[in-house]
């Protein structure tokens, strides 16, 4: 039993917090969410020269080995200055999937250029039917020979706007919520019969509704054994609900802070509102909830590194936790703040939306309380 | 990082649990599980148990008879020693004022003190609140005026938990004048309860025990060599004293322990909704309230681990064992509330006898239902003792927040 970050998470946990801290300030992060891409292309090659885009990947895949612990650390310092960069929807999603499932010769046409920063990909998996579950997959695909045909409509698709290949889960067999049957493919984001509604987020990040209208795609494309695809999406969609409960930390972090530090200069019947009681013990009160979830992200973190990436129940009790502090810990930042705190102008609004879009991402607290309960 | 267990703590956690197996007598562990009230002997019997093996204190250092334990023994100790109902020790002597002597005691008073609270031949018990001296423990009155060799003590000290078994009573008093500020004219005191002028009158709780007394004290003499460091430090070593009690009534082994037994029982148990076999786990209202406690417990369990393994790096615990405290209790009196509500009708039965050594009438109800409602009622005790929860939210405020 060990507690501390290893030499080289501490350089890591400095690198990316550094970058935060110097280079991510509130004015550029608002300027790059603004842009045409929703993103700063400059960032990602950063990203790519300092190795950052290694992380998740397997040493023996060119990558840094990163587990759990790693993930989260890097994670956590991205949320504090509410990244808008695609690490979550590219590297980690659509990255765990090429990684987990792919052929060797897909690792080696993907993971390179991916790892270099010269590759957009998006994970398409969810529909407006499935909500939280994965398995609920109505998304149509049927191989003929060597080509396989796609019909269907994915939703909420993470990186889509950026993505030049878009890694679908398609029922290539089965009933809709069958857990048998469901298959991965990659589809080129350009191919006849892919249309796109791109859109940005409420937290300011870019996300995409797709249609696959008759799609044709070569079955070389497929990830994996066809119709045995769900175990893989489910590890990959634990291991970013990870992710965003490592980043909910961090950005639960800056927004506890800068709610204690407006107290302190804000002034109010000629005295600071950090003089309030009832202002205090609501401040601690968030301190209790952002202490609960750093110990409870440690505990899924570990967990996953011992399990080899397959702790569902210690994951769900993570998501559980922290989507209720941060739920706790957004809205009262806001009231703390009082009118300020509304305002779109204000940093902390956006950290409480950021904390929002996280709490329904990767399967919402209750979801997670219920799987949580069942297993 | 990470929560494996090394070779050598899966081969301590064998010891503790065949330790525990051959060791615990089976009256104790019986009344344990019957929520049979233990007495003093029960409690002292095991104490001396675990004094034999040298595992009675797993807080001290090792130079004065501690285990000298890591962070994963003491939670590995404290794991099993739940699992099999093993009663906690006594706090008072083993936790709270032994800190305090071998921090800010002298030679002579950790060799005289020391072993005995090591060996359970002496049961120590708390002097700090008074009646009008609560949440506000500075403003206590008990004065101890010295004349001579020795302290002239005057005063009331109440909620003393178990005082009607204490030899000796460790106590703040004010040594300083009246107008000297508050915190700076406390001193801490020990005094033998069989000193001339000390009187104790039971105090009858929600459920109906004795559990806590009142102290009087009427010109008690008591010599200087039990003072405590130096005059005036007395508030600077309660506060010591204060976030050690506080991460030790985290409990966060005892309410793993509790939450299964509930799980177990709930599977058992009719929901009272449907028909006679759907039990009240399938219900889906009952899981998630369940399942919440168990998610919150787990955090805090990791927050404990976290406060133990800078503890063992010599750090005294922080303000962060507020947390522990304010979370701990909070989880032991939701799951109070559950117990409660498994009970259904038959948490309103209150056969006080029932609870007592050799009862040996008809007991009402499924086991421990009887127990439920009065431990609720008592344990309303655990968010105001120790520094009430509130309390701990202003040492939040002040200490980490800087409000």
């Amino acid at each position: 039993m060990d507690f501390s970050y290893s030499e080289e998470q501490q350089m890591l946990q400095e690198s990316v917090g550094k970058f935060i801290s110097q280079d991510y300030d509130w004015d550029s992060r608002q300027a790059v969410a603004k842009s045409d891409t929703g993103f700063s292309l400059e960032h990602w090659q950063l990203f790519a020269e300092l190795g950052w885009l290694t992380i998740p990947f397997k040493e023996s895949d060119g990558g840094f080995g990163g587990g759990a612990v790693d993930l989260i650390v890097t994670m956590e310092e991205f949320g504090k200055g509410l990244l808008v960069e695609p690490f979550l929807a590219n590297t980690i999603l659509a990255g765990t999937i090429i990684s987990e499932a792919g052929s060797s010769e897909q690792k080696s046409a993907f993971l390179a250029p991916l790892m270099e920063g010269s590759l957009q990909l998006a994970f398409a998996y969810a529909e407006p039917q499935s909500r939280y579950e994965l398995a609920n997959v109505q998304c149509n695909a049927v191989i003929r020979g060597d080509e396989v045909v796609l019909n269907g409509h994915k939703s909420v698709v993470l990186n889509g706007a950026a993505a030049e290949k878009i890694l679908v889960s398609v029922r290539t067999s089965g009933k809709p919520c069958d857990r048998e049957g469901i298959s991965l493919i990659w589809v080129d984001a350009n191919a006849a019969g892919v249309r796109r509604e791109c859109y940005a987020s409420v937290d300011g990040q870019r996300a995409a509704d797709i249609w696959f209208d008759n799609v044709s795609v070569p079955a070389v494309n497929l990830l994996g054994k066809a119709g045995d695809a769900i175990d893989v999406i489910e590890m990959t969609i634990d291991k970013a609900a990870l992710a965003v409960c490592a980043e909910a930390v961090g950005a639960m972090q800056m927004s506890l802070s800068k709610t204690v530090e407006y107290t302190k200069i804000r002034k109010q019947f000629n005295t600071t509102l950090s003089t309030f009681q009832a202002l205090q013990h609501r401040m601690a009160n968030m301190f209790i909830e952002l202490a609960q979830a750093k110990s409870i992200l440690l505990m899924a973190a570990m967990e996953m590194d011992r399990l080899e990436g397959r702790a569902p129940k210690a994951l769900s009790a993570a998501k559980s936790r922290i989507g209720k502090a941060a739920r706790l810990v957004g809205e009262e930042s806001i009231q703390i703040h009082g009118g300020i705190g509304v305002t779109d102008e204000l940093d902390v609004g956006h950290y409480f939306k950021r904390l929002t879009a996280i709490q329904f991402s990767f399967g919402s607290t209750d979801y997670h309380t219920a799987r949580f309960a069942r297993s | 990082m990470n929560i494996d267990f090394s070779t050598e703590e899966l081969a301590f956690q064998q010891e503790v649990s065949m330790f525990l197996a051959a060791e615990l007598p089976h009256n104790i562990r019986d009344k344990m599980a019957n929520n049979i009230e233990l007495t003093k002997d029960d409690y002292v019997t095991w104490q001396k148990i675990l004094a034999k093996k040298g595992w009675a204190a797993t807080n001290w250092p090792v130079e004065f008879g501690g285990t000298g334990w890591t962070p994963a023994q003491k939670y590995i100790f404290d794991n099993e020693c739940a699992t099999v109902g093993a009663p906690e020790v006594m706090a008072f002597g083993l936790k709270m004022v032994a800190p305090v002597i071998y921090s800010y005691g002298n030679d002579e008073q950790k060799a005289r003190f020391l072993p005995d609270i090591l060996a359970s031949n002496v049961w120590w018990c708390q002097g700090y609140s008074e009646p009008n001296a609560g949440s506000d423990l500075a403003s206590l009155k008990t004065t101890a005026i010295r004349e001579g060799d020795e302290y002239v003590v005057n005063g009331t000290k109440t909620w003393t938990t178990l005082g009607q078994h204490a030899d000796w009573i460790f106590c703040l008093v004010r040594t300083g004048a009246a107008d000297v500020k508050n915190q700076n004219a406390i001193s801490f005191l020990l005094i033998d309860m069989k000193t001339p002028g000390i009187n104790l009158s039971p105090i009858y709780l929600l459920d109906g025990s004795p559990e806590v007394n009142e102290i009087h004290f009427d010109n008690v003499r008591v010599p200087v060599e039990n003072l405590i460091g130096e005059e005036g430090k007395g508030w600077t070593y309660a506060k010591v004293l204060l976030t050690h009690e506080r991460t030790n009534i985290a409990g966060v082994a005892g309410s793993k322990k509790r939450l299964q037994d509930l799980k177990e029982k709930a599977a058992q148990t009719s929901d009272g909704l449907s028909d006679a076999n759907t039990m009240l786990s399938d219900n889906s209202a009952w899981q998630q309230k369940v399942a919440e406690l168990e998610i919150e417990l787990l955090a805090l369990e990791y927050t404990e681990l976290k406060t133990l393994a800078e503890v063992s790096t010599g750090k005294a615990p922080g303000p962060e064992s507020s947390i522990l405290k304010i979370k701990g209790t909070e989880i032991q009196q939701a799951i109070d509330m559950l117990n409660v509500e498994l009970a259904g009708y038959y948490a309103l039965p209150f056969v006080r006898d029932q609870f007592l050594e050799g009862f040996d009438g008809v007991a009402i109800g499924p086991d421990q239902a009887a127990g439920s409602a009065p431990a609720y009622f008592n344990n309303r005790k655990a968010t105001i003792y120790g520094g009430s929860n509130e309390i701990q939210t202003n040492i939040i405020c002040k200490a980490v927040l800087g409000l």
